[in-house]
Formats: C-alpha cells, structure tokens, sequence
C-alpha cells in the first residue's frame, strides 16, 4: 500500500476509480429503486428521480399472483440447489483424498479427466441425458435434475478440494496412518474437519452456480410447477410488453440467495475463485 | 510408496467407486452419446450432420453466413469470435490497470466487491440488467447517447440487428471484469515488495514499473485469465437467451444458442449434436492449453 501522502494525482485516481465504481454499481441501483416504485412513475419521471410514491407492491404482486408462481419457482431453486451442493461435495471430496493420499496406476489420468471434464460445455451431455430420463422417468422431476448437477459439480470441487489439500502437511496423514487409522476414518476424521474453510468455499460457489443455472433446468423441467426460480424470472420478462418494475422485483428476489451467501463468505468465497483460477 | 495390497485396494475402491459411478453415468457417457448421435443421420455413419449445421443459411441457426455484410447477423461462429476478440483484450486490460490502480485507492475492497456482483448474480438476472441498461425509454447508455446527439446508439440497442450483438459484447465484460480483477490482484499480492522498492531507488517512474515488471510479472495470471475469458465466452448462452434469443433476425446468435434451437425448437437432435460437438472441440483448444499449464505446474 502507497504512503499516505495526499497529492493531486493521488486525489484525482481515487475520483476516478470512485467514479467508475458508482457507474458499475449504478444498474443495481436502479434495479433497486424501480422494484419499489410504480411502473408508471419510472416511465413518467425516470428512475432517477428519487420523489413519488414508494411501495412494495411489486414484490406482493410477483411473490403472491399465482400467474407467476415466483415462491414455488424459489422453494423448487432450494431444495435443488442445497441438495446439488451438498452431495458433490462429499463425492468430490473422496476424489480429492484420493488424489493425494491414496497411491494408484492411472492417477495421472483420473486428474487429467477431471480437468478436461471441468472445461465440456452443458450442451455437450444434455441430449443423451434427455432420452436416458425420459426413459427412466426422471425428466420432469427436481431428483433428475439434482443428480445432473452433482455429477457436474464433482470435478471441479475435485480439482479445488485437492489443490488445498497439497497445502496440508502430508505428515498428519502419515501420524495417522502409523497409529493404525484406516483411510476413511483418516478422511472423516481428520481431513474433513480441517478442510472446512475449502468446503465452505466450494459450496458457497457451488451453491450460486447451481442457483443461477438456467440451461440445464430450461431442459429438464418443462413443466411450469416444477419451474426453478430463473426460469420464472425469464418468463416475467413477457414477449412485448415489459413491465420492469415487476421484473426488477423478480430479479431482486432471485438474486438475493447468492448475494447473502457471498456477503456471508465474501472472503472464502473469492479466496475460492482465485484458488480455481490460478492454483494448479 | 505403499504397495497395492489387498487393503488399499479397497480402499480406492470404497473412495473412488461412487464418484466414478456417478460421472460415468452423467458425464462421460452423454459425452460418447452426443459425439455418437452427432455422427448418425438417418439411421446410417455419416458428416452430413456437420455439413448441413455448418452450411446452414437460415440466420437463426446458420454458424457461418457467407454473404459479408458490415453488420450482423454473420452466424453464431463469427459471432462468438467477434466476442473473444472484443472481450477479451478489454477484460485483461480493464482487469490489470484496475487491480494495480486499486493499490492506490481508499476503500478498495468496497470496489473490489462491487466489480466482482457480476460473478454472483444468476445469468437471467445478468440478462435483465443488460436488457435494462440499453433500454431507450430507462436505460443508461441510450440517454447518454441521446445528450450526445447519436440517434442512431439513442434507442434500444438489444432490439436493433445492428446494435444487439454490441450490447451483450460489452454486458458480458462487465459481468466478467470481476474475475480477471480479483486474479490480478491475487497476482499483484505474491509480486514481492523489494522489486518494486529497488526499482523505486533506482529512479524508475510508476509506468516504467508498471510495464517492465509488473505486466511480466503477472504474465502467467494473464494466461489463466485469457484462456477463461475465451472459455466463457464461447459457452455463453443464458444472457444471449434472455436479452435478445439470438435475435433480432439471428443478430446474436451465439453456438449455445444455435443448439438449443435445434433441440428445442425444430427438434433435430442430431444435428443438435453436432453443434455441441462444434462447441466442444473449440472449448477443447483452451482447455488443452489449461490443463497443460496445471499439469506443468504439478510436476514442479
């Protein structure tokens, strides 16, 4: 960090930077102020102007009108998206201690599969997967979907989990190995717990990628009741006529989920994003 | 190294068996399904899957217009690079000068934060941000224009051919700055001190540490930042599916979007197929790129 020395340029940098920061900030601003104003008055007056009325009317109508079924679309977008975080972490998890402690031919290429697997597009699995659920009865259902996810989330978290794992004295494992641990109580009891930051982490990302997922629903879930809360916010946008007060309440609902986990674990969380990125 | 006994060998077995299972089922065999199904039309072996998608000239779903024509649509292939090559030089760019200048700036992790909402927010909330921001009635960027007296970027920019495409092209860096500014901080932390504190005696100018150690510095940060960006960028679909569907008149289109139309909309599953394929052996180039970088660094 710079000295504090207060000179001209050093003042005109962080207006600069302020300014360019409230400009980025400024589209959820407005979000914010036109989910709680009449649609009419944005349109009259703009959103800018901060007088006229204020209600929450927008969110009554987009949380209680059945046409638009918003608190079923985020009940349905829960229950996916903790049951999709929770359960790859633990599968991945095992990866991961595999990859580290356990010794095995072929190793070299489980960790390169699981690379390659973190870069294949969605499009690239839907369509066997859509005649393999419509066959087992699994299309149309949150338990297809789920498990979808689970899987897609096993290589990545695999891929974080062990990055952090390197970070770990391999020395607590072999202690443990000497009194006579077996492996999996090794990996309960020991590994588990000392890896929670990274599995925080990894679920806190986890959780907000599955949240926002809007591909693989839009297949798997056609029918309106099983909807997931992105698919109900893009439905509110209307072919023609956009009301954007109703929409910007929608958005605001939808977004606050992932918000709050990232507020929550913000440190975590982009610890999480650079440790995906960079640490190989 | 522990010899395969008998133990642990079951013991890979009990750690490895279920998350194997599960990928087997959910990845690796609808990967062998789709390249299977890309190469089958009409219940013979053949590329005229390929052919067909690549030569398609209907805009909506063409990957490649041949027809030049200064504004799109051009197809979602030219599209999609169009994209790479505006995004990414502007997040690289955007990403370094702003993680370097926010070492000089009061409540840098305020801003930090804020820059990184876009990596947060649902794709269809991202969406809706855009569709608002380049709306002519509320939106930012059309007000701007209009005070400047260009009618042609004053209305909405998401309904018009020439325009759309733009829109989402700079939507999507402000989604993704994000990212590239929190790994180029990460970087700049783990750049040491005493370099620059030496170069600093020895008389050097903050541009001249900016560009001669910094940005080499930092060169394998930027690796890892470009081969994402294009990676993103070529899967992108949910911002394209709200804010415009690919249109106005396959204006936007993108390849995520060319196949879902042919899954969803005309039901050609094969041809679907191909397009995935296509999408993924593009994707493939700089995750090859990735991985060897990975790999690499694990056996140092």
């Amino acid at each position: 960090m710079s000295k504090a020395r207060i000179s001209l340029k050093g003042v005109l940098l962080n207006l600069i930077v302020w300014v360019f920061t409230i400009l980025w900030l400024l589209p959820f601003i407005a979000l914010l102020i036109m989910s709680v104003k009449p649609y009419t008055e944005v349109i009259l007056h703009g959103w800018w102007s901060l007088g006229g009325n204020y209600s929450l009317k927008n969110y009554l109508e987009v949380l209680m009108n059945p046409s638009y079924n918003f608190l079923q679309g985020i009940e349905n977008s829960l229950i996916i998206s903790i049951t999709s975080t929770v359960i790859p972490i633990f599968f991945a998890a095992m990866v991961a201690y595999s990859l580290t402690y356990l010794s095995f031919r072929y190793k070299t290429l489980l960790f390169t599969m699981i690379l390659f697997f973190m870069s294949v597009p969605q499009q690239m699995v839907v369509i066997p997967l859509f005649n393999l659920y419509v066959k087992l009865g699994l299309n149309n259902t949150l338990t297809g979907l789920i498990l979808l996810h689970s899987a897609w989330g096993i290589p990545w978290i695999a891929f974080f989990l062990r990055n952090y794992l390197k970070l770990i004295p391999l020395s607590f494992v072999e202690a443990a190995r000497v009194d006579g641990a077996s492996e999996m109580s090794i990996f309960l009891r020991i590994l588990l717990p000392i890896s929670i930051p990274a599995l925080i982490a990894a679920s806190a990302i986890q959780f907000t990628w599955v949240w926002g997922d809007f591909f693989y629903a839009m297949i798997f879930l056609p029918s309106p009741d099983l909807y997931v809360v992105t698919q109900r916010l893009a439905l509110l946008k209307g072919e023609y006529h956009i009301d954007w007060g109703l929409l910007s309440a929608g958005a605001i609902l939808a977004m606050i989920p992932p918000l709050a986990i990232y507020l929550a674990f913000k440190k975590y969380y982009v610890r999480g994003f650079v440790g995906w990125g960079l640490k190989g | 190294m522990k010899n395969l006994n008998k133990e642990s060998k079951i013991d890979l077995l009990l750690f490895l068996l279920p998350p194997l299972v599960v990928l087997s089922i959910f990845v690796i065999y609808p990967i062998i399904g789709t390249v299977v199904l890309s190469f089958i039309s009409k219940g013979t072996f053949s590329l005229s899957n390929y052919y067909e998608v690549l030569t398609e000239s209907i805009p909506l779903k063409a990957l490649i217009l041949t027809r030049l024509e200064p504004t799109p649509p051009w197809g979602a292939l030219i599209h999609n690079a169009v994209w790479i090559l505006i995004s990414v030089p502007a997040v690289v760019l955007l990403g370094m000068i702003l993680a370097y200048v926010l070492r000089y700036v009061f409540g840098s992790s305020f801003v930090l934060g804020t820059v990184f909402l876009g990596m947060v927010l649902p794709g269809v909330v991202s969406g809706l941000v855009i569709r608002f921001m380049f709306d002519d009635s509320i939106g930012i960027f059309p007000r701007i224009f209009a005070v400047l007296g260009v009618p042609m970027l004053s209305k909405t920019w998401t309904i018009y051919p020439q325009t759309a495409l733009l829109a989402l092209i700079l939507g999507s860096i402000w989604l993704w700055l994000g990212f590239s500014v929190t790994l180029y901080s990460a970087g700049l932390d783990s750049i040491p001190s005493s370099m620059i504190e030496s170069a600093l005696v020895d008389g050097a100018s903050q541009w001249q540490i900016f560009a001669k150690i910094i940005v080499p510095q930092l060169r394998p940060v930027t690796t890892v930042v470009i081969l994402m960006t294009v990676m993103w960028v070529l899967k992108i679909f949910d911002i394209v599916y709200v804010v415009t569907g690919g249109g106005p008149g396959g204006s936007s289109t993108v390849l995520a979007m060319i196949m879902y139309m042919y899954f969803a909309s005309s039901l050609e599953y094969h041809k679907a197929a191909a397009v995935a394929v296509i999408l993924a052996l593009l994707t493939l180039i700089p995750a090859y790129w990735y991985i060897r970088i990975v790999l690499k660094g694990e056996r140092e």
